[in-house]
């Protein structure tokens, strides 16, 4: 069997690392909302979720999916490399387009819209 | 051709197939991203996710990752019975997960807030619901493997079939990071 990691230590760290950085992210947000959401400001709790996210994601795709380990396939970086580019692009882009899209309307219905909303541009 | 070579195809097979399914997981996420505020007047995320449950899921299903690694690891030294052992705890953990995610979307249902109340909650449906059709598809694969184990044993082919079940496991577990940092820790924070 290549196909995955071989010792049952290396799955136990990376099981004890994923409850860490699931805890720390309960954690942080179960303080927050017992704060009444003053614990820290949503500009750092909310990319510092985010980051433990992608933490974790790098944690399991190494330790449980055994993804870059000695002897893998060739094709296996590239393969992942393209689709992580893909997935960028595609909530990026739609995130990005979706967010500007009251700004780029039909011009009269757009400033009479933001006019009601924020009192103009 | 040889059994190795063989096994490498399906390897490389069933990796394409891991890399489109994250592909349809992302659009999935950007239509998410994009209506999680369109909640047409009624309740956001923060009024609908309870911490604690989402908690539980969450332990639920990372653990269940775990013991699919370690029937793996029964399965390498071709011990049978412990496979199958592991391989049942995380088919176990696997129907209480489904079980918890069925609980929460009845309750929203029968609250008035299913899939037709906003465009928020078409989106959050679509998305978990998604990925917990997946889970249930790696039950059902579940099942069938222990079966297979019971009648042939842990023979190449069904050892290949069993490392390519971890591997889409283990992956259900990578997409469930983003649905508990994204849609619900960042949905209750915010």
């Amino acid at each position: 069997m290549k196909n995955t990691p071989s010792s049952i230590a290396f799955s136990a760290a990376g099981y004890a690392l994923s409850l860490v950085l699931t805890l720390a992210a309960f954690g942080l947000t179960y303080l927050h909302i017992r704060a009444a959401h003053l614990f820290i400001p949503h500009y750092v709790l909310i990319p510092a979720i985010l980051g433990l996210a992608l933490l974790q994601f790098a944690a399991q795709l190494f330790f449980f999916l055994g993804f870059g380990r000695r002897g893998a396939p060739r094709w296996e970086r590239p393969a992942f490399a393209l689709t992580f580019g893909l997935v960028l692009i595609i909530i990026a882009g739609s995130v990005w387009i979706m967010s500007h899209l009251n700004y780029n309307m039909t011009p009269g219905q757009v400033s009479r819209y933001l006019e009601a909303q924020q009192g103009g541009f | 051709m040889n059994q190795d070579a063989t096994a490498d195809k399906a390897l490389f097979g069933f990796w394409v197939y891991l890399m489109t399914d994250l592909i349809v997981f992302a659009v999935l996420f950007a239509t998410y991203a994009v209506m999680r505020n369109s909640a047409f007047g009624g309740p956001g995320g923060d009024a609908l996710f309870r911490l604690r449950d989402v908690f539980v899921e969450t332990l639920i299903l990372l653990t269940s990752s775990f013991t699919c690694g370690l029937a793996m690891h029964a399965v390498r030294r071709s011990d049978r019975r412990l496979a199958s052992a592991w391989l049942a705890a995380t088919a176990i953990l696997g129907l209480a997960f489904i079980g918890l995610e069925l609980r929460e979307f009845s309750a929203l249902i029968a609250s008035g807030n299913g899939p037709g109340r906003s465009a928020f909650l078409s989106a959050f449906f679509t998305l978990v619901g998604t990925h917990g059709l997946h889970i249930a598809a790696g039950l059902l694969w579940m099942a069938v493997s222990l079966f297979q184990i019971r009648l042939r044993g842990l023979s190449p082919a069904v050892v290949s079939r069993l490392s390519r079940l971890a591997l889409f496991w283990h992956f259900l577990d990578l997409i469930w990071i983003f649905i508990f940092s994204f849609v619900y820790l960042t949905g209750i924070a915010l």
